[in-house]
């Protein structure tokens, strides 16, 4: 990889030119645990994940997903999960995995021709 | 590798955006949590220029407004945490990088709030800044951080708007408070071109963050942009931005200016900004303040788990 980033943007200032020094490695203090939320935004849809946050348990995690995802009216019912409970595909499989739908025209309704004087269906 | 390599840039050449999962060069990740934990860094430290003012806002409604949109600011931050956690960095690790001072946030929040009128500066101009580049971003390559900006853009509008609101009331008022505003504008228009970065011309490098599509125009168009926005906006406070070089140019069919002054701007990102150690200062304060919250939540919660068992 020959890849570096050398053009300064906007809240990208690199570190060899800011001055910073290196904190070391403190860390010591165990998170809370991630948790994913979903919203509802109104009665009749789906929920739809939002978002990430942490918090010590669920409560806590819907108290902060209404105090960070609903302050102007987003939702009108909160799903938490914790993170770690989410099992995902793997991209890197995405062709293998879906590949058995490529080829299956006749499951659309475009597949069939139908005469002229079937107006609709 | 190579091939992983061109996938990878067939994506972003192709508009299909970057997921967590997805294989990713590993300057791009890297960039990408210094980008979006600065940005976060910078929403934390930005709410507390504006949080000196809230005890002090001269009415209630604008003490409301002000409480919330320094809560937004929580918020914008927490979304951006979360983007740069899906890369693999802790969000102990990236607050641990801020309070010791090795992560950058923006300098801006590195000047003092001194009147009232600042608040409306900082919502006019600060904010105003933030939106062109929050903009830019809505369309950048990897998908959780894209996801935020498009939430963050949708409440920040509200932010600037209120800020033009503030100046414009004092504008229309006495002469102090005319002088108030006018005050505010010339403290803050610099450090406001400031916050889109150093010169593009700085880099001789070749635009890796543009081929990545993290970065979609660069620090000068973006600058350019907005003296070409506020130029315009100022006349409707009936106020100067303080530049006398600054003239609409018939040719380019943009405003010419000045230029800024890149000693400041470099010794404000270095530390020795006017408020850099009081900023820092209060982020540990607050995160040692809050360690028996932090704790008490977690006592809390296995009691209740203990008890549900």
């Amino acid at each position: 990889m020959k890849n570096y980033i050398k053009k300064f943007y906007y809240g990208d200032i690199p570190e060899d030119k800011s001055g910073s020094s290196d904190p070391g490695n403190k860390a010591t203090h165990n998170d809370w645990p991630l948790w994913e939320i979903f919203i509802r935004s109104k009665q009749g849809l789906d929920h739809k994940h939002a978002g990430s946050l942490h918090a010590a348990d669920a409560q806590m995690a819907i108290e902060n997903a209404r105090d960070v995802y609903t302050r102007r009216q987003e939702g009108v019912s909160i799903w938490v999960v914790e993170s770690k409970y989410i099992h995902a595909t793997n991209p890197d499989e995405t062709g293998s995995l879906y590949e058995p739908a490529n080829d299956k025209v006749y499951r659309y309704p475009t597949f069939y021709d139908l005469p002229d004087e079937v107006k609709h269906m | 590798m190579e091939t992983f390599e061109k996938i990878f840039q067939d994506k972003i050449d192709n508009e299909i955006k970057i997921e967590p999962k997805d294989w990713m060069p590993e300057a791009y990740r890297k960039n990408n949590i210094r980008q979006i934990s600065q940005h976060a860094h910078s929403e934390i430290v930005g709410m507390l220029p504006e949080g000196n003012w809230i005890s002090r806002a001269p009415t209630l409604k604008r003490k409301a407004i002000l409480i919330a949109k320094v809560q937004d600011e929580a918020g914008h931050g927490l979304y951006l945490y979360s983007a740069a956690e899906t890369l693999g960095i802790t969000r102990e690790k990236t607050i641990n990088d801020l309070h010791s001072g090795k992560a950058k946030y923006s300098s801006i929040f590195n000047y003092p709030t001194l009147t009232w009128a600042d608040m409306g500066a900082i919502g006019w101009l600060v904010d105003g800044a933030a939106i062109l580049n929050q903009v830019m971003l809505t369309r950048t390559s990897y998908g959780p951080y894209a996801r935020a900006m498009v939430r963050i853009c949708k409440e920040e509008s509200f932010h600037q708007r209120q800020g033009f609101d503030i100046l414009y009331t004092l504008s229309k008022g006495t002469a102090e408070q005319k002088a108030m505003c006018q005050d505010a504008i010339n403290r803050w228009w610099w450090p406001s071109l400031m916050m889109f970065g150093p010169r593009d011309s700085e880099s001789t490098n070749s635009d890796q963050s543009i081929k990545w599509k993290i970065k979609r125009k660069t620090n000068d168009e973006l600058r350019q942009n907005f003296v070409d926005m506020c130029a315009m906006q100022v006349k409707v406070l009936g106020m100067n931005l303080p530049d006398e070089k600054l003239k609409w140019n018939e040719t380019t069919k943009q405003h010419d200016w000045g230029e800024i002054n890149w000693d400041e701007f470099w010794n404000v990102v270095k530390g020795n900004g006017p408020c850099n150690k009081q900023r820092l200062d209060a982020r540990r304060k607050a995160w040692e303040e809050g360690t028996w919250v932090r704790e008490a939540a977690a006592a809390f919660a296995e009691k209740r788990k203990a008890k549900a068992a």
